[in-house]
């Protein structure tokens, strides 16, 4: 019954997924991901987004699974290379001080799952897959100190939390009927863009069972590339239609007020 | 209404930044005073990202400065030999400035110097200006008129080759305006803002230009020098965002006309009075965020 209902509201994707899986007859459960938008378009007045991560996870004969599952979903956005500075009193003053270099810091990352990961999971389970937002894999280069690693990398993902960047949410999931769940992420409009992968695992006495993976698509359009790409490429061009602009501006506004 | 900025990366509330423009339009009117050091704190305190606001503000200030020419050029109030000679120091300046601010910038401690330079140099222009400005309003009260005044600095009259100045009413050598316009171009680049603030005060106490043409000629080289600015960072920073320069250009060329029309009818020296305690305010303001706790501890640089 539950199986009518899931593929009346599921779609096609998952209708043809779940006709193969059935009749491949696997011993793994079936894990079928599906994100709500496949591209998120950055363009004049965008304020940011929801994203729907949902899905359903269902036994090799396509029943319902058996067993109880925990669903963890991460969404991680293009990595970048990065300096941190740690700012310290000295003399009267905050300044900067010292800095650690991080290889791969994602620009966005978020966790959500049904239950708190420590709950879910144990540590080096959360850090093979890097579940949850203390086993973040930052690569940290030339320090070699691991408490001062560990200070940096807190210092940083506390920052990023704060700007809505980095998040993790232990009640993110809601698992319906054992069968399908689904998580809503929000991307706030300040976010990078590039190529964001959302990967779900599917979880079960500590053990992650299946995980899948699908891609979103962040990009800039119209007006918004426009800018965006002519600065980049032509920054003569930009630099001197910049300055153009706001000579124009500033005369046509002298002579308007001259009439008055 | 929401406005997504394609370089600074972020959506805002566009009637905040035009509102913002307008607040340093007026400024930029009736002092002479770009208002970069007002927009740029206050874009940086509104998310957007350090450069973005700095190479941004730039722009903007582009704008309110060119209708500030205008409307003082009507009234005879720029003088175009002083400000061309400022304007040659300003880029020699602002080239040496570029320098300086990537030497510093790869130490990490340009924020810090650039707060101290803040402090520094509003502290004592703010100091001077009040002072003056007391001593004037008394006099005009009615207290005995004392005697006739040092027009400028001693140093200014001992530089050789002297050119005649008809505007300002002086005779004095190039090299003092030249040597100005240097000291506020390496400025200009490193606290983006135009200099006015320094320019104006320079202007009138050691050039000892006539008040009337001080205010249109420090407009006039902010124009050129915020100019300049705006390309080289265009072409290293690439962190010029027009929807962001549009904008707060929208409200400031507005406000500059009426900031314009504020200075013809008040008195100079009550104008130069509140000049001096907004600037002493934004001083003992940057003073005592350099001792606080700032609310960020950690600042990401992209490699």
């Amino acid at each position: 019954m539950s199986g009518a209902t899931l593929i009346r509201g599921a779609p096609r994707v998952l209708l043809a997924l779940l006709a193969f899986f059935a009749l491949s007859a696997q011993r793994d459960p079936i894990l079928v991901p599906e994100v709500s938008q496949h591209e998120i378009q950055v363009r004049q007045g965008f304020t940011g987004t929801e994203l729907l991560l949902y899905g359903a996870i269902l036994a090799p004969d396509g029943s319902r699974a058996q067993n109880d599952y925990d669903i963890v979903v991460v969404l991680k956005g293009p990595t970048e290379p990065i300096l941190l500075r740690e700012k310290e009193k000295a003399l009267g003053i905050w300044v900067n001080a010292d800095s650690l270099r991080f290889r791969s810091a994602p620009s966005f990352f978020a966790v959500a799952s049904s239950r708190p990961i420590d709950e879910i999971v144990d540590d080096r389970t959360a850090a093979i897959y890097e579940l949850g937002l203390d086993f973040l894999q930052l690569s940290p280069s030339g320090a070699i100190d691991p408490v001062e690693q560990q200070r940096f990398t807190r210092g940083l993902v506390d920052l990023r939390r704060r700007q809505d960047l980095y998040q993790e949410d232990g009640k993110g999931v809601t698992i319906s009927g054992g069968v399908l769940y689904q998580s809503r992420i929000k991307l706030p409009s300040h976010v990078v863009t590039g190529r964001y992968t959302a990967e779900t695992f599917a979880i079960s006495r500590g053990r992650v069972i299946m995980s899948a993976t699908a891609e979103v698509e962040v990009r800039k359009l119209g007006l918004e590339r426009l800018v965006a790409e002519q600065a980049q490429k032509s920054s003569v061009l930009y630099g001197l239609f910049a300055v153009t602009l706001s000579v124009l501006m500033g005369w046509v506004a002298g002579r308007l007020f001259a009439l008055v | 209404m929401d406005v997504y900025l394609p370089i600074a990366n972020l959506a805002v509330n566009g009637l905040v930044i035009i509102a913002l423009g307008v607040g340093t339009g007026v400024l930029s009117g009736i002092f002479g005073v770009g208002g970069g050091f007002l927009t740029t704190p206050l874009l940086i305190f509104y998310g957007v990202p350090p450069t973005v606001a700095a190479a941004s503000a730039a722009t903007q200030v582009t704008g309110a400065s060119v209708s500030g020419v205008f409307a003082h050029s009507r009234r005879q109030g720029v003088d175009y030999q002083i400000g061309a000679v400022t304007v040659v120091g300003g880029i020699i300046g602002a080239v040496m400035g570029a320098a300086l601010f990537s030497a510093l910038e790869s130490i990490g401690q340009i924020d810090t110097v650039i707060n101290i330079l803040y402090v520094l140099l509003l502290g004592t222009i703010g100091t001077v200006m009040a002072r003056e400005s007391i001593a004037a309003l008394r006099q005009t009260d009615g207290v005995a008129p004392r005697a006739a005044k040092r027009r400028h600095h001693p140093l200014v009259a001992s530089l050789p080759m002297r050119w005649r100045f008809y505007r300002s009413g002086l005779y004095i050598s190039p090299l003092a305006p030249l040597l100005l316009g240097m000291v506020v171009g390496i400025l200009t680049m490193l606290m983006g803002v135009g200099g006015g603030f320094i320019l104006v005060p320079a202007m009138l106490y050691i050039l000892g230009m006539s008040a009337n043409v001080v205010v249109g000629t420090s407009l006039f080289n902010i124009l050129f020098v915020t100019m300049a600015a705006t390309m080289t960072h265009a072409l290293t920073t690439r962190a010029v965002d027009v929807v962001l320069a549009g904008l707060l250009l929208l409200g400031s060329v507005i406000g500059a006309q009426i900031g314009a029309r504020v200075a013809q009818n008040a008195r100079p020296e009550m104008l130069r009075l509140l000049l001096a305690v907004l600037v002493l305010g934004i001083a003992l303001r940057m003073a005592w965020g350099l001792g606080i706790r700032p609310d960020e501890i950690y600042t990401v640089v992209p490699l």
